[in-house]
């Protein structure tokens, strides 16, 4: 059954899995990453309160978000082929995995900024600092320990799902399990992508939780 | 020229299409050196009006002046230059919590844009000042409350500022620790000059160690001067109230007791005689003391004390010309203080 063809299919698998997991989520926290600081300073208790632009990243992130991931797969099958050339591929799947990743990410990046104590941002401004100085020397240090919890989680989030587009030929282990534990009844070659999925997100979530706590100053 | 003046003050807040008025026409004159007290209880106004001597409030009408500096003629960037002229500490000390000792004292000069270097070098100077130079490398998190005001304090004079404003800056802190505070504050003031601005509803905090005091009560500024004067002949009910602390808030209870109430102050030499003893001898009449405290005011021991006097108009007249003749000071306490 594991014959050298078979490990060589899941070596591929956990490498386009991965491939689509770190890439979506760079890529995703290159969009959501400034889309979650715009929305933090001009939430109306920001650094900079706009209701205009607020209210319509608040509109776009939401919509989005509202969307189940699937159904967002199919929807953006266009725009992917626009794209990447193709609908169909490891490479296709980090697009509907980005714009899927980035409202979600700056949600997390906006919560992680508001949990900042904001004495410390009033302290800032009382020594002349400008909003830029408040944002990058204040809020994403003050607030990196709850901003990498947050990738982490985000990473998990976007493993799952990668491994959810391969009910559309997403490629990675999921597309694996689809093929072969869905259409072919083998539970066994379904089983072991299982597992390996489930050690790749326990490494991602150890990994993340033990540089996040050897990073914390907070409580030693 | 005065460091800081403040010239009928307004400020209102907008809360869910309420118009809130924090503070009312407010002028106050702050002179160089000065170490001056601005109390009041909570929700008086007073954060609030510290807040507008570096524009991090905007007041809604009227003018602050810095140096003869209109703050509302400046530019964001004029004005945030001017915000580093200006050190600030907090009742919560808000150090930056991801960052040691020595990177917070250097923070503001970071902002400033001076050079790593010697940027160290200044606040390596300014945490001996505060003695906790052996702290530099520890986190805030590993520091007591005292030790986090100092920092906090080191942080604050980093770019060598003219003006500290202090926000309820020892509110946190126990007795000890907050008379070792208002030491450090002293020292700083006698030796580098800086002129501090104590927000404070404590006060023994302002009696301890300001010059001057304003008192804030409901957004208004109701009475302003020494606090030797002050503290001797409050005028204001607000300052009756802060002086005589919650305890001489009287219940409904007590103010169905008619019997007549004076406070009196001991100044200089009075405080060692023993008038009470010499009144009683003199008019053979029991009179009930219901407070006593001595407090150092500028550096002087002042005595108050809360006397309940024996029935009989004549006899309390006489009583009370009595202590004014020693050399005190007599006023009524009213029931609804």
């Amino acid at each position: 059954m594991f014959n050298e063809k078979v490990i060589l299919m899941l070596l591929e698998g956990i490498r386009d899995t991965l491939y689509m997991t770190l890439v979506s989520t760079l890529i995703g926290y290159l969009v959501g990453l400034p889309f979650g600081i715009l929305l933090y300073v001009t939430s109306e208790k920001g650094l900079h309160p706009n209701k205009i632009i607020y209210r319509v990243g608040d509109f776009i992130c939401n919509v989005i978000r509202s969307i189940p991931f699937l159904i967002l797969l199919i929807l953006l099958i266009p725009f992917t082929r626009l794209i990447v050339g193709k609908s169909y591929g490891s490479t296709a799947t980090i697009v509907p995995l980005v714009i899927c990743a980035a409202p979600y990410i700056a949600r997390v990046v906006e919560s992680s900024l508001n949990e900042v104590d904001a004495g410390v941002v009033e302290a800032a401004k009382s020594m002349g600092a400008s909003n830029a100085q408040i944002v990058f020397k204040v809020l994403l240090v003050e607030a990196r320990i709850s901003l990498l919890t947050g990738f982490t989680i985000t990473t998990g989030l976007l493993l799952g799902y990668s491994a959810m587009s391969g009910t559309v030929g997403g490629g990675g282990l999921g597309d694996i399990a689809v093929r072969y534990g869905y259409y072919r009844w083998q539970t066994d070659i379904m089983l072991v992508t299982v597992l390996l999925l489930i050690l790749i997100f326990q490494i991602i979530q150890n990994v993340g939780t033990k540089i996040a706590t050897g990073l914390d100053h907070r409580k030693r | 020229m005065s460091e800081i003046e403040i010239r009928n003050l307004t400020k209102r807040f907008e809360v869910e299409n309420n118009t809130v008025t924090a503070l009312r026409d407010i002028s106050l004159v702050i002179e160089k050196g000065d170490i001056f007290g601005i109390i009041g209880m909570s929700g008086a106004g007073k954060s609030t009006l510290v807040r507008t001597i570096n524009y991090l409030e905007k007041p809604s009408e009227g003018q602050v002046f810095i140096d003869g500096t209109n703050l509302a003629e400046l530019t964001e960037r004029q004005l945030r230059k001017k915000r580093s002229e200006i050190g600030m500490i907090f009742q919560n000390f808000n150090l930056l919590e991801q960052k040691n000792v020595i990177d917070n004292v250097c923070f503001p000069l970071e902002i400033a844009g001076v050079k790593k270097k010697e940027a160290k070098k200044r606040a390596k100077e300014l945490l001996k000042t505060v003695n906790l130079l052996e702290k530099e490398r520890a986190y805030p998190s590993q520091l007591s409350g005292g030790q986090k005001q100092r920092v906090a304090i080191a942080r604050a004079l980093a770019t060598d500022p003219k003006i500290l404003l202090c926000d309820e800056a020892t509110s946190a802190l126990d007795p000890q620790t907050t008379a070792s505070i208002l030491k450090l504050l002293r020292q700083i003031n006698e030796n580098m000059g800086i002129t501090i601005v104590i927000i404070t509803h404590q006060m023994s905090v302002v009696t301890e160690i300001c010059k001057k005091v304003a008192i804030i009560d409901n957004g208004r500024l109701v009475e302003e001067g020494l606090v030797e004067k002050i503290f001797e002949a409050p005028g204001s009910d607000a300052a009756k109230e802060l002086i005589a602390g919650k305890d001489m808030r009287f219940s409904p209870l007590q103010s169905m007791d008619a019997e007549r109430k004076i406070r009196i102050v001991f100044r200089d030499n009075s405080a060692y005689e023993p008038v009470i003893s010499n009144l009683i001898l003199k008019y053979q009449a029991p009179v009930n003391i219901l407070k006593a405290d001595t407090r150092n005011v500028g550096g002087k021991a002042i005595g108050e004390m809360i006397l309940g006097l024996p029935e009989g108009e004549d006899l309390q007249k006489d009583i009370i010309a009595h202590l004014r003749d020693s050399g005190l000071l007599v006023t009524e306490v009213k029931e609804d203080v």
